[in-house]
Protein backbone atom coordinates (compact mmCIF):
# COMPACT_ATOMS: atom_id res chain seq x y z
CA UNK A 1 0.00 0.00 0.00
CA UNK A 2 1.18 3.21 -0.99
CA UNK A 3 1.50 6.07 0.96
CA UNK A 4 0.37 8.18 -2.23
CA UNK A 5 -2.40 6.87 -2.66
CA UNK A 6 -3.76 7.35 1.27
CA UNK A 7 -2.89 10.82 0.97
CA UNK A 8 -4.57 11.10 -2.46
CA UNK A 9 -8.00 9.22 -0.25
CA UNK A 10 -7.75 11.70 2.57
CA UNK A 11 -7.72 15.07 0.18
CA UNK A 12 -10.49 13.26 -1.89
CA UNK A 13 -12.53 12.88 1.67
CA UNK A 14 -11.46 16.57 2.72
CA UNK A 15 -14.00 17.60 0.13
CA UNK A 16 -17.33 16.18 2.27
CA UNK A 17 -15.46 15.77 5.74
CA UNK A 18 -14.34 18.51 8.43
CA UNK A 19 -11.62 16.48 9.26
CA UNK A 20 -9.68 13.43 8.58
CA UNK A 21 -7.93 11.43 11.50
CA UNK A 22 -4.85 10.16 10.24
CA UNK A 23 -1.12 9.01 11.30
CA UNK A 24 1.85 11.46 11.02
CA UNK A 25 5.27 10.53 12.35
CA UNK A 26 5.87 11.44 15.75
CA UNK A 27 8.62 12.85 18.21
CA UNK A 28 11.06 10.63 16.69
CA UNK A 29 11.28 7.93 13.80
CA UNK A 30 9.94 4.84 16.05
CA UNK A 31 6.59 6.87 17.31
CA UNK A 32 3.67 8.39 14.66
CA UNK A 33 0.90 10.73 16.28
CA UNK A 34 -2.60 11.00 15.38
CA UNK A 35 -3.19 13.79 13.42
CA UNK A 36 -6.11 15.96 12.30
CA UNK A 37 -5.98 16.87 9.01
CA UNK A 38 -8.04 19.92 7.81
CA UNK A 39 -6.22 20.64 4.61
CA UNK A 40 -5.07 19.38 1.53
CA UNK A 41 -1.26 20.67 2.90
CA UNK A 42 -1.57 18.96 5.74
CA UNK A 43 -2.64 15.12 4.16
CA UNK A 44 1.30 15.36 2.48
CA UNK A 45 2.29 14.34 6.18
CA UNK A 46 0.15 11.77 6.69
CA UNK A 47 2.28 8.33 6.86
CA UNK A 48 0.80 4.74 7.17
CA UNK A 49 2.99 1.63 8.53
CA UNK A 50 3.64 -0.63 11.40
CA UNK A 51 4.20 2.09 13.78
CA UNK A 52 0.32 3.50 13.10
CA UNK A 53 -0.66 1.88 16.68
CA UNK A 54 -3.29 4.22 17.85
CA UNK A 55 -7.02 3.19 17.19
CA UNK A 56 -7.78 6.99 15.43
CA UNK A 57 -11.62 5.77 15.72
CA UNK A 58 -11.41 6.21 19.61
CA UNK A 59 -12.01 9.53 18.41
CA UNK A 60 -15.38 9.56 16.95
CA UNK A 61 -17.87 9.31 20.03
CA UNK A 62 -17.09 12.66 21.07
CA UNK A 63 -16.54 14.77 18.04
CA UNK A 64 -19.08 16.50 16.95
CA UNK A 65 -18.18 17.36 13.16
CA UNK A 66 -18.29 15.22 10.09
CA UNK A 67 -14.89 13.54 9.79
CA UNK A 68 -13.22 10.90 7.90
CA UNK A 69 -10.89 8.30 9.68
CA UNK A 70 -8.33 6.02 8.69
CA UNK A 71 -8.32 2.49 10.19
CA UNK A 72 -6.78 -1.14 10.58
CA UNK A 73 -8.88 -3.85 10.56
CA UNK A 74 -8.60 -4.24 14.45
CA UNK A 75 -9.55 -0.64 14.69
CA UNK A 76 -12.35 -1.16 12.31
CA UNK A 77 -14.30 -2.94 14.47
CA UNK A 78 -14.82 -0.08 16.64
CA UNK A 79 -16.48 1.90 14.38
CA UNK A 80 -19.12 -1.15 13.75
CA UNK A 81 -19.70 -1.43 17.83
CA UNK A 82 -20.23 2.22 17.76
CA UNK A 83 -22.69 1.45 15.01
CA UNK A 84 -24.17 -1.18 17.29
CA UNK A 85 -24.71 0.99 20.52
CA UNK A 86 -25.67 3.77 18.45
CA UNK A 87 -22.72 5.86 19.78
CA UNK A 88 -21.60 7.35 16.24
CA UNK A 89 -23.97 8.54 13.52
CA UNK A 90 -22.40 6.54 10.18
CA UNK A 91 -24.07 9.21 8.23
CA UNK A 92 -21.43 12.04 9.49
CA UNK A 93 -18.42 9.13 9.07
CA UNK A 94 -15.75 8.31 5.74
CA UNK A 95 -14.00 5.26 6.84
CA UNK A 96 -10.74 4.82 5.29
CA UNK A 97 -10.19 1.51 5.41
CA UNK A 98 -6.26 -0.37 5.46
CA UNK A 99 -5.41 -3.88 5.01
CA UNK A 100 -3.16 -4.07 7.51
CA UNK A 101 -0.03 -6.66 7.68
CA UNK A 102 0.72 -6.02 11.49
CA UNK A 103 2.24 -2.81 13.74
CA UNK A 104 4.82 -3.61 15.61
CA UNK A 105 4.94 -2.77 19.18
CA UNK A 106 7.11 0.31 20.57
CA UNK A 107 8.25 -1.51 23.84
CA UNK A 108 9.05 -4.75 22.29
CA UNK A 109 11.31 -2.71 19.72
CA UNK A 110 13.06 -0.33 22.77
CA UNK A 111 13.61 -3.67 24.03
CA UNK A 112 15.74 -4.82 21.58
CA UNK A 113 17.59 -1.90 20.72
CA UNK A 114 18.55 -2.19 23.97
CA UNK A 115 16.58 1.60 24.94
CA UNK A 116 18.80 3.56 22.66
CA UNK A 117 18.00 6.79 21.11
CA UNK A 118 16.11 5.59 17.78
CA UNK A 119 17.71 7.88 14.35
CA UNK A 120 15.93 5.88 11.57
CA UNK A 121 13.17 3.02 10.77
CA UNK A 122 12.31 1.94 7.89
CA UNK A 123 10.27 -1.41 6.81
CA UNK A 124 11.97 -2.74 3.85
CA UNK A 125 9.36 -5.77 3.44
CA UNK A 126 6.60 -6.51 5.50
CA UNK A 127 8.42 -9.07 7.52
CA UNK A 128 11.35 -7.01 8.43
CA UNK A 129 12.24 -3.64 10.96
CA UNK A 130 15.13 -1.96 10.26
CA UNK A 131 16.07 0.48 13.37
CA UNK A 132 18.94 2.96 13.49
CA UNK A 133 20.77 3.85 16.59
CA UNK A 134 24.00 5.49 17.39
CA UNK A 135 25.03 2.04 17.75
CA UNK A 136 24.18 1.31 14.81
CA UNK A 137 21.52 -0.80 12.28
CA UNK A 138 19.57 -3.40 13.75
CA UNK A 139 17.26 -5.80 11.25
CA UNK A 140 14.27 -7.49 13.25
CA UNK A 141 11.58 -9.69 12.39
CA UNK A 142 8.15 -8.53 12.17
CA UNK A 143 7.02 -11.82 13.59
CA UNK A 144 9.37 -10.81 16.96
CA UNK A 145 8.48 -7.30 17.50
CA UNK A 146 4.78 -7.30 16.65
CA UNK A 147 2.56 -6.41 18.61
CA UNK A 148 0.58 -9.54 20.70
CA UNK A 149 -2.68 -9.06 19.09
CA UNK A 150 -1.29 -9.17 15.37
CA UNK A 151 -0.53 -12.79 16.28
CA UNK A 152 -4.09 -13.19 17.04
CA UNK A 153 -5.89 -10.82 14.54
CA UNK A 154 -8.67 -12.63 12.62
CA UNK A 155 -10.05 -9.56 10.68
CA UNK A 156 -6.67 -7.61 8.74
CA UNK A 157 -9.01 -6.04 6.32
CA UNK A 158 -11.29 -3.49 7.91
CA UNK A 159 -14.96 -4.71 8.02
CA UNK A 160 -16.30 -2.17 7.41
CA UNK A 161 -15.09 0.82 5.21
CA UNK A 162 -16.05 3.46 2.36
CA UNK A 163 -12.68 3.17 0.81
CA UNK A 164 -10.35 0.71 0.85
CA UNK A 165 -6.69 2.07 0.28
CA UNK A 166 -4.60 -1.42 -0.92
CA UNK A 167 -6.04 -5.02 -1.47
CA UNK A 168 -7.85 -6.70 1.37
CA UNK A 169 -6.19 -8.92 3.08
CA UNK A 170 -7.54 -12.97 4.65
CA UNK A 171 -6.52 -14.00 8.01
CA UNK A 172 -4.11 -16.91 8.82
CA UNK A 173 -5.80 -17.80 11.40
CA UNK A 174 -9.10 -19.47 13.26
CA UNK A 175 -11.08 -18.43 16.11
CA UNK A 176 -9.36 -21.22 18.13
CA UNK A 177 -5.89 -20.30 17.42
CA UNK A 178 -6.55 -17.11 18.58
CA UNK A 179 -8.17 -17.54 21.42
CA UNK A 180 -5.48 -20.45 22.42
CA UNK A 181 -4.38 -18.73 25.17
CA UNK A 182 -7.49 -17.65 26.69
CA UNK A 183 -8.25 -21.37 26.61
CA UNK A 184 -5.18 -22.75 27.82
CA UNK A 185 -5.25 -20.31 30.90
CA UNK A 186 -9.00 -21.28 31.38
CA UNK A 187 -7.42 -24.97 31.43
CA UNK A 188 -5.75 -24.40 34.65
CA UNK A 189 -6.46 -25.12 38.04
CA UNK A 190 -8.52 -22.54 39.97
CA UNK A 191 -5.31 -21.60 42.59
CA UNK A 192 -2.81 -21.62 39.56
CA UNK A 193 -5.55 -18.94 38.03
CA UNK A 194 -5.82 -17.13 41.33
CA UNK A 195 -2.42 -17.07 41.77
CA UNK A 196 -1.74 -15.72 37.70
CA UNK A 197 -4.03 -12.91 38.81
CA UNK A 198 -2.68 -11.84 41.73
CA UNK A 199 1.17 -11.80 40.70
CA UNK A 200 -0.61 -9.36 37.40
CA UNK A 201 -2.69 -6.95 39.28
CA UNK A 202 -0.27 -6.87 41.94
CA UNK A 203 1.74 -4.42 39.35
CA UNK A 204 -0.97 -2.25 38.91
CA UNK A 205 -0.96 0.85 39.67
CA UNK A 206 -4.51 2.31 39.20
CA UNK A 207 -3.20 5.07 36.83
CA UNK A 208 -6.15 3.87 34.36
CA UNK A 209 -4.40 4.61 31.50
CA UNK A 210 -6.01 0.87 30.24
CA UNK A 211 -9.63 2.72 30.60
CA UNK A 212 -8.73 6.34 29.02
CA UNK A 213 -7.09 4.33 25.86
CA UNK A 214 -10.25 1.89 25.92
CA UNK A 215 -12.42 3.44 22.96
CA UNK A 216 -15.90 1.48 24.29
CA UNK A 217 -15.38 3.17 28.10
CA UNK A 218 -17.19 6.02 26.89
CA UNK A 219 -18.50 7.03 30.15
CA UNK A 220 -15.33 9.69 30.21
CA UNK A 221 -16.02 11.25 33.48
CA UNK A 222 -18.77 9.47 34.93
CA UNK A 223 -16.85 6.48 35.72
CA UNK A 224 -18.01 4.37 38.94
CA UNK A 225 -14.76 3.64 39.69
CA UNK A 226 -14.13 7.33 40.85
CA UNK A 227 -17.69 7.82 41.63
CA UNK A 228 -17.62 8.83 45.52
CA UNK A 229 -21.65 8.32 45.55
CA UNK A 230 -22.01 5.08 45.51
CA UNK A 231 -18.29 4.59 46.71
CA UNK A 232 -17.57 1.64 44.35
CA UNK A 233 -13.57 1.37 45.28
CA UNK A 234 -11.23 3.66 47.82
CA UNK A 235 -8.16 5.05 46.62
CA UNK A 236 -6.18 2.46 48.43
CA UNK A 237 -4.14 0.48 46.60
CA UNK A 238 -4.58 -3.04 47.52
CA UNK A 239 -5.17 -5.70 45.84
CA UNK A 240 -8.86 -5.86 46.39
CA UNK A 241 -8.95 -2.80 45.06
CA UNK A 242 -6.87 -2.63 41.94
CA UNK A 243 -8.93 -6.67 41.25
CA UNK A 244 -11.98 -4.55 41.66
CA UNK A 245 -10.94 -1.97 39.55
CA UNK A 246 -10.29 -4.56 37.27
CA UNK A 247 -13.73 -6.13 37.20
CA UNK A 248 -15.45 -2.84 36.58
CA UNK A 249 -13.59 -2.44 33.31
CA UNK A 250 -14.40 -6.19 32.03
CA UNK A 251 -17.91 -6.18 33.35
CA UNK A 252 -19.02 -3.08 31.54
CA UNK A 253 -17.10 -4.22 28.31
CA UNK A 254 -18.65 -7.69 28.76
CA UNK A 255 -19.81 -8.53 25.13
CA UNK A 256 -18.50 -5.08 24.21
CA UNK A 257 -14.19 -5.54 23.85
CA UNK A 258 -13.52 -5.49 20.09
CA UNK A 259 -9.77 -6.27 21.02
CA UNK A 260 -8.05 -3.56 19.56
CA UNK A 261 -5.14 -3.97 22.02
CA UNK A 262 -5.03 -0.48 23.11
CA UNK A 263 -5.77 -0.77 26.77
CA UNK A 264 -2.77 -3.40 26.89
CA UNK A 265 -0.61 -0.47 24.86
CA UNK A 266 -1.64 1.79 27.35
CA UNK A 267 -0.81 -0.06 30.51
CA UNK A 268 3.10 0.87 32.28
CA UNK A 269 2.94 -2.37 34.08
CA UNK A 270 2.61 -4.93 30.86
CA UNK A 271 -0.50 -6.46 32.63
CA UNK A 272 -2.29 -8.40 30.00
CA UNK A 273 -5.61 -6.74 31.12
CA UNK A 274 -7.11 -7.55 27.94
CA UNK A 275 -7.56 -11.27 28.88
CA UNK A 276 -10.23 -10.95 30.96
CA UNK A 277 -12.80 -9.31 28.32
CA UNK A 278 -11.13 -11.75 25.76
CA UNK A 279 -12.46 -14.61 27.84
CA UNK A 280 -15.89 -13.27 27.92
CA UNK A 281 -15.63 -12.66 24.54
CA UNK A 282 -15.46 -16.35 24.60
CA UNK A 283 -18.14 -16.91 26.30
CA UNK A 284 -20.39 -14.49 24.10
CA UNK A 285 -19.10 -16.54 21.17
CA UNK A 286 -20.17 -19.83 22.69
CA UNK A 287 -23.62 -18.53 24.04
CA UNK A 288 -25.06 -16.34 21.77
CA UNK A 289 -22.77 -16.85 18.75
CA UNK A 290 -21.92 -13.14 19.04
CA UNK A 291 -18.46 -11.19 17.93
CA UNK A 292 -18.38 -8.02 18.92
CA UNK A 293 -17.58 -5.38 16.23
CA UNK A 294 -18.45 -7.53 13.48
CA UNK A 295 -21.65 -7.16 11.79
CA UNK A 296 -23.65 -3.86 12.23
CA UNK A 297 -27.19 -5.16 12.84
CA UNK A 298 -26.11 -7.33 15.26
CA UNK A 299 -27.21 -6.47 18.81
CA UNK A 300 -24.19 -6.77 21.67
CA UNK A 301 -25.58 -9.78 23.78
CA UNK A 302 -26.11 -7.45 26.95
CA UNK A 303 -28.68 -5.21 25.20
CA UNK A 304 -30.83 -7.63 25.00
CA UNK A 305 -31.81 -11.32 25.79
CA UNK A 306 -34.19 -14.26 23.99
CA UNK A 307 -36.61 -15.74 26.25
CA UNK A 308 -36.07 -19.03 25.10
CA UNK A 309 -32.15 -19.19 25.92
CA UNK A 310 -30.94 -22.11 23.66
CA UNK A 311 -26.96 -22.19 25.44
CA UNK A 312 -27.95 -21.20 28.70
CA UNK A 313 -29.20 -24.56 31.15
CA UNK A 314 -30.41 -23.86 34.91
CA UNK A 315 -28.08 -24.92 37.39
CA UNK A 316 -28.33 -27.40 39.90
CA UNK A 317 -27.20 -27.05 43.28
CA UNK B 1 -29.35 -29.31 58.97
CA UNK B 2 -26.38 -31.56 60.31
CA UNK B 3 -24.74 -31.68 57.40
CA UNK B 4 -23.68 -28.01 57.82
CA UNK B 5 -20.26 -27.03 59.97
CA UNK B 6 -21.45 -25.21 62.87
CA UNK B 7 -19.42 -22.50 62.24
CA UNK B 8 -21.06 -19.95 60.44
CA UNK B 9 -20.19 -18.29 56.82
CA UNK B 10 -21.28 -15.23 55.27
CA UNK B 11 -23.37 -15.84 51.98
CA UNK B 12 -25.30 -12.98 50.78
CA UNK B 13 -28.50 -13.22 49.39
CA UNK B 14 -30.27 -10.88 46.50
CA UNK B 15 -33.60 -11.58 46.51
CA UNK B 16 -36.23 -10.11 44.05
CA UNK B 17 -38.94 -8.08 46.12
CA UNK B 18 -41.75 -9.61 43.76
CA UNK B 19 -41.10 -13.55 43.97
CA UNK B 20 -37.85 -14.59 45.84
CA UNK B 21 -38.34 -12.76 48.95
CA UNK B 22 -41.48 -13.69 49.30
CA UNK B 23 -40.89 -17.31 48.63
CA UNK B 24 -38.46 -17.11 51.61
CA UNK B 25 -41.01 -15.21 53.67
CA UNK B 26 -43.42 -18.14 52.86
CA UNK B 27 -41.15 -20.49 54.20
CA UNK B 28 -40.64 -18.70 57.27
CA UNK B 29 -44.23 -18.11 57.76
CA UNK B 30 -44.30 -21.69 57.33
CA UNK B 31 -41.49 -22.44 60.32
CA UNK B 32 -39.45 -24.61 57.67
CA UNK B 33 -36.09 -24.95 59.11
CA UNK B 34 -33.43 -22.68 57.28
CA UNK B 35 -29.91 -22.49 57.85
CA UNK B 36 -28.62 -19.00 59.37
CA UNK B 37 -26.07 -18.14 56.86
CA UNK B 38 -27.70 -16.07 54.77
CA UNK B 39 -27.95 -12.29 54.87
CA UNK B 40 -31.07 -11.30 52.32
CA UNK B 41 -30.57 -8.30 50.61
CA UNK B 42 -34.23 -7.60 48.84
CA UNK B 43 -33.99 -5.68 45.51
CA UNK B 44 -36.81 -4.61 43.55
CA UNK B 45 -36.03 -7.38 40.31
CA UNK B 46 -33.43 -9.84 39.76
CA UNK B 47 -32.41 -7.41 37.02
CA UNK B 48 -31.35 -4.58 39.26
CA UNK B 49 -28.05 -7.11 40.70
CA UNK B 50 -25.58 -5.89 38.20
CA UNK B 51 -22.79 -8.37 38.38
CA UNK B 52 -20.22 -6.48 40.59
CA UNK B 53 -22.51 -6.48 43.52
CA UNK B 54 -21.52 -10.11 43.45
CA UNK B 55 -18.10 -9.69 42.46
CA UNK B 56 -18.04 -7.22 45.17
CA UNK B 57 -19.25 -9.54 48.10
CA UNK B 58 -16.99 -12.14 47.42
CA UNK B 59 -14.02 -9.75 47.51
CA UNK B 60 -14.80 -8.27 50.34
CA UNK B 61 -15.73 -11.05 52.72
CA UNK B 62 -18.82 -13.37 51.35
CA UNK B 63 -18.06 -16.65 51.16
CA UNK B 64 -20.70 -17.10 48.98
CA UNK B 65 -23.80 -15.22 46.98
CA UNK B 66 -27.25 -16.12 46.06
CA UNK B 67 -29.39 -14.60 43.66
CA UNK B 68 -32.93 -15.55 43.15
CA UNK B 69 -35.80 -13.82 40.84
CA UNK B 70 -39.29 -14.85 39.67
CA UNK B 71 -39.31 -17.28 37.17
CA UNK B 72 -38.19 -16.36 33.49
CA UNK B 73 -42.16 -15.21 31.75
CA UNK B 74 -43.10 -14.65 35.57
CA UNK B 75 -41.06 -11.05 36.22
CA UNK B 76 -42.92 -8.25 37.58
CA UNK B 77 -41.69 -6.13 35.06
CA UNK B 78 -41.74 -8.47 32.39
CA UNK B 79 -38.15 -8.90 31.33
CA UNK B 80 -36.04 -7.93 34.49
CA UNK B 81 -35.12 -11.57 34.90
CA UNK B 82 -34.34 -12.67 31.08
CA UNK B 83 -31.84 -9.84 31.02
CA UNK B 84 -30.41 -10.82 34.34
CA UNK B 85 -30.04 -14.10 33.45
CA UNK B 86 -27.61 -13.20 30.60
CA UNK B 87 -25.58 -11.19 33.05
CA UNK B 88 -25.63 -14.12 35.58
CA UNK B 89 -24.46 -16.33 33.22
CA UNK B 90 -21.59 -14.46 32.27
CA UNK B 91 -20.47 -13.86 35.36
CA UNK B 92 -20.86 -17.35 36.35
CA UNK B 93 -18.57 -18.70 33.22
CA UNK B 94 -16.26 -15.53 34.53
CA UNK B 95 -15.83 -16.27 37.82
CA UNK B 96 -13.38 -19.88 37.79
CA UNK B 97 -11.33 -18.09 35.38
CA UNK B 98 -10.43 -15.42 37.49
CA UNK B 99 -9.70 -18.41 39.91
CA UNK B 100 -13.00 -18.41 42.13
CA UNK B 101 -14.87 -21.63 42.70
CA UNK B 102 -17.91 -20.47 40.63
CA UNK B 103 -20.28 -23.04 43.40
CA UNK B 104 -19.79 -20.08 45.62
CA UNK B 105 -22.03 -18.17 43.25
CA UNK B 106 -25.43 -19.52 42.32
CA UNK B 107 -28.93 -17.99 40.45
CA UNK B 108 -32.26 -19.50 40.77
CA UNK B 109 -35.82 -18.76 40.17
CA UNK B 110 -38.04 -19.24 43.11
CA UNK B 111 -41.88 -17.88 42.87
CA UNK B 112 -43.57 -16.28 46.40
CA UNK B 113 -45.62 -19.37 46.89
CA UNK B 114 -42.65 -22.25 46.57
CA UNK B 115 -41.48 -22.11 50.16
CA UNK B 116 -40.82 -25.42 50.45
CA UNK B 117 -38.26 -24.80 47.55
CA UNK B 118 -36.58 -21.70 48.83
CA UNK B 119 -35.97 -23.93 52.08
CA UNK B 120 -34.51 -26.38 49.51
CA UNK B 121 -32.26 -24.19 47.81
CA UNK B 122 -30.31 -21.81 50.70
CA UNK B 123 -30.03 -25.63 52.30
CA UNK B 124 -28.09 -26.94 49.06
CA UNK B 125 -26.64 -23.72 48.66
CA UNK B 126 -25.30 -23.10 52.10
CA UNK B 127 -24.40 -26.96 52.23
CA UNK B 128 -22.27 -26.19 48.91
CA UNK B 129 -20.63 -23.45 50.77
CA UNK B 130 -19.48 -24.89 53.13
CA UNK B 131 -17.87 -27.85 51.58
CA UNK B 132 -15.61 -25.41 49.87
CA UNK B 133 -15.04 -23.55 53.18
CA UNK B 134 -14.36 -20.58 53.96
CA UNK B 135 -13.32 -18.06 51.06
CA UNK B 136 -10.83 -15.52 52.83
CA UNK B 137 -9.90 -17.80 56.08
CA UNK B 138 -6.12 -16.61 55.97
CA UNK B 139 -6.77 -13.21 54.11
CA UNK B 140 -9.40 -11.14 57.17
CA UNK B 141 -6.83 -8.51 57.70
CA UNK B 142 -6.11 -8.06 54.24
CA UNK B 143 -9.55 -7.25 52.92
CA UNK B 144 -9.18 -4.22 53.26
CA UNK B 145 -12.69 -1.50 53.25
S1 LIG C 1 -4.49 -6.77 14.98
FE1 LIG C 1 -4.66 -7.16 12.78
S2 LIG C 1 -5.50 -5.29 11.90
FE2 LIG C 1 -4.81 -4.81 13.97
S3 LIG C 1 -2.77 -4.02 13.72
FE3 LIG C 1 -2.55 -6.22 14.10
S4 LIG C 1 -2.56 -7.18 12.08
FE4 LIG C 1 -3.30 -5.07 11.84
S1 LIG D 1 -10.80 -3.39 26.60
FE1 LIG D 1 -8.87 -3.10 25.51
S2 LIG D 1 -9.02 -4.33 23.66
FE2 LIG D 1 -11.09 -4.12 24.50
S3 LIG D 1 -11.95 -2.38 23.42
FE3 LIG D 1 -11.03 -1.60 25.32
S4 LIG D 1 -8.95 -1.02 24.76
FE4 LIG D 1 -9.74 -2.31 23.09
S1 LIG E 1 -2.98 0.89 32.71
FE1 LIG E 1 -2.05 -0.85 33.75
S2 LIG E 1 -1.23 -0.02 35.66
FE2 LIG E 1 -2.67 1.50 34.84
S3 LIG E 1 -4.64 1.01 35.82
FE3 LIG E 1 -4.59 -0.11 33.89
S4 LIG E 1 -3.74 -2.11 34.39
FE4 LIG E 1 -3.29 -0.75 36.10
Amino acid sequence: MGPEKLKEVIKEALKDAEVVIAYKEGFDKLHSTPCFVTTPEEADAVIFDPRCVQNLASYLPSLKKKAAVVVKGCDSRTIVQYMQEALIDRGKVTVIGIPCTGIVSIKKVMAKTGHQPILDVTFPDKNTVVVKTPKGEQKMAMADVAADKCGSCLYPTPVVYDQLVGEPIESDKTYETAYKDVAELAAKSLEEKKAYWEKEFDRCIRCYACRNACPMCVCQDSCIAESRDPHWISQKSNPTEKFMFHMIHALHLAGRCVECGECERACPMGIPVNMLKRKINQDMKELYDYEPGVKPEDKPPMFTFSVEEKKIEEHKL
Amino acid sequence: MSEIAPKELRIVGFLCNWCSYGGADTAGVSRFRQPTDLRVIRVPCSGRVDPLFIVKSLLNGADGVLVSGCHPRDCHYTDGNFYARRRLEMLKRLLPFLGIDEKRFHYTWISASEGARWQKTVTDFTTQVHKLGPLHSTTEAQIGS
